[in-house]
């Protein structure tokens, strides 16, 4: 069930021009900066090669470019999630999961995973970029997973909060600003905890972008992993309640 | 098959929008074989009825059994066992025909054989071969929602809910779903909502008549329209005569006085009073002035109940 649901917003994803949209501007942006850094890495090599525990490539190409694509494709996801559910209720399409026999859970669950597929898929492209370097040079590998990892998870954590939010409102377009919203929000717990005082480590602790550093560093801790796991269990939960309670309001 | 003959069952259902009683302790039950038409003015509760039947809307209190499964305690087979049509359709624009008639086949549960040839059939059922291929949103409105109805039929519940199916419909449309919808009253219980008359005579066999929430009537078409048989007379007179008088008359049910000399009489049809009338006001010397007979048919019995009065007119 949770898997014909997800394959439906699959397809309806790759009929819009929106989706296509986002993948050639995440794909074209992210490509200029790559080859910006590649050049960048070949004019610094020459003094590289004289110090002793060099930064390689893999810190000075693949490391900013996950970077950056964490922050472009942060920038697209509440626009692939904000019609997840705010445009079935706008077309009047919602009766039909509604009074399918589906549970909450499965729909919450196959259409989150249909926009996971998607955003995936986008990250498998931007990914792909840094493995052609591996033609040439060897990469570091396990930095290299832990950056996936962590660009993933971020990812699937933002997706999460977008999806739930979508379910509060029948218009697209207050569900994306309502994302963008949190996104700045938890863009601005990241700033404060650059303090060193308890309320800074809290704030910070809060923030996504913080874990995902680390994991850029190569620093592979399962409280990190733990906690964008939590994230996303949080949003979805809340999600299949909202979806229940809509049956019971509205 | 020993299906349960009753495929719905309704108790005291109500629901509650903030101060506004939508829906008021409405029971009623319905059986195979029955195509029960729902009549009621705009607001007055029909949809909001239909969205808690098909779960889409939960109730403030009462009970819905469908099949034989009650909705919230064994949600799955009671949703399995209804096919809901709302107003608009839900119907997916980006998709084409024959993809929607799939998602809703594997969404209602239907293996990938079982939703292949159910979704060829119903195709082939609502003449909908022609379009399989085509975008839902470049079709018509009346293609959308022969689309819609195929959609509720895909997975060949025993119960159908839809809600003004005949909305967008040219009227030779029309007549192929009333026919459809009788096709499918043999084996089906079915509940349709509509404001057209014309329509629940065309194809019911029950009707509910909806007012403020409440089931103000619920009968097989044939009573309603039995019902009807009683007829009225008005008459007015110049010196008016003591109800007594008038309500002596040979077949008269009910007087109703109408202010300034003028009378409704109820009668049962085929009495002749209107002749009686005369002979007995000329002898008594009332100076019969009004004489009218009220062919009281069944939309103006409907229009009574609606309006909730007598007085109709």
């Amino acid at each position: 069930m949770i898997s014909i649901i997800a394959a439906r917003e699959w397809r309806v994803l790759f009929a819009s021009p929106l989706a296509w949209g986002v993948l050639a501007m995440a794909q074209g942006g992210l490509a200029w900066i790559f080859v910006t850094l590649v050049a960048d890495f070949q004019a610094l090599q020459g003094q590289l090669a004289g110090l002793d525990s060099a930064p390689g490539v893999t810190d000075l190409v693949v490391a900013p470019l996950f970077q950056a694509a964490a922050w472009v494709l942060l920038l697209l996801t509440p626009l692939l999630t904000m019609r997840l559910f705010s445009e079935e209720r706008r077309a009047h399409t919602f009766e039909l999961l509604l009074s399918a026999p589906v549970s909450a859970s499965a729909i919450v669950l196959g259409k989150y995973l249909g926009v996971l597929a998607f955003l995936l898929l986008s990250i498998a492209l931007v990914a792909a970029m840094p493995l052609t370097l591996a033609l040439g040079t060897t990469l570091d590998q396990g930095k290299l997973l832990a950056g996936l990892l962590g660009l993933c998870l971020l990812i699937a954590a933002i997706a999460a909060a977008g999806l739930y939010l979508s379910l509060l409102t029948r218009q697209p377009a207050l569900a994306a600003v309502a994302t963008f919203g949190l996104l700045l929000l938890l863009w601005l717990a990241d700033i404060a905890g650059a303090r060193s005082d308890l309320a800074g480590r809290l704030l910070g602790y809060l923030a996504p972008l913080r874990h995902y550093e680390a994991l850029l560093r190569g620093l592979f801790d399962s409280a990190d992993v733990a906690y964008y796991l939590l994230f996303i269990t949080l949003f979805l939960g809340l999600a299949v309640r909202r979806l229940d309670d809509l049956r019971l309001r509205d | 098959m020993n299906a349960p003959p009753t495929v719905l069952q309704v108790d005291n259902l109500s629901r509650r929008f903030g101060a506004l009683h939508a829906v008021e302790s409405v029971s009623f039950s319905l059986q195979r074989g029955q195509v029960l038409g729902w009549l009621g003015p705009n607001g007055a509760g029909k949809s909001t009825t239909l969205r808690m039947l098909a779960g889409v809307l939960a109730p403030d209190a009462g009970r819905i059994v469908i099949n034989g499964a009650d909705l919230f305690d064994q949600p799955r087979p009671a949703r399995q066992a209804l096919g809901y049509l709302p107003e608009p359709p839900p119907l997916y624009r980006e998709l084409r025909v024959e993809e929607q008639l799939w998602f809703s086949a594997r969404l209602h549960g239907l293996s990938r054989t079982a939703s292949r040839r159910a979704v060829a059939d119903t195709l082939a059922r609502c003449g909908l071969e022609a379009v399989q291929r085509r975008l839902i949103g470049h079709l018509s409105r009346g293609y959308q929602q022969r689309v819609g109805i195929a959609q509720t039929l895909l997975h060949d519940p025993p119960l159908l809910l839809l809600d003004e199916p005949t909305t967008g419909l040219d009227p030779l449309q029309v007549a192929e779903l009333h026919q459809l919808i009788r096709e499918l009253g043999r084996d089906h219980g079915v509940i349709f909502s509509t404001h057209r008359l014309a329509e629940v005579r065309a194809v019911c066999t029950h009707v509910q008549i909806m007012r403020d929430g409440r089931l103000v009537y619920a009968g097989a078409l044939a009573e309603l329209e039995r019902g009807d048989l009683t007829t009225a007379l008005r008459v007015g007179f110049e010196t008016s005569p003591p109800l007594t008088a008038l309500a002596a008359l040979p077949g008269v049910i009910a007087v109703e006085p109408l202010g300034r000399g003028r009378f409704r009489l109820r009668h049962a049809a085929g009495a002749n009073l209107a002749r009686m009338l005369v002979e007995q006001a000329v002898a008594a010397g009332w100076g019969l002035c009004e004489l009218i007979p009220e062919g009281a048919d069944l939309e103006q019995r409907c229009i009574e109940l609606l309006l909730g009065t007598e007085e109709a007119s």
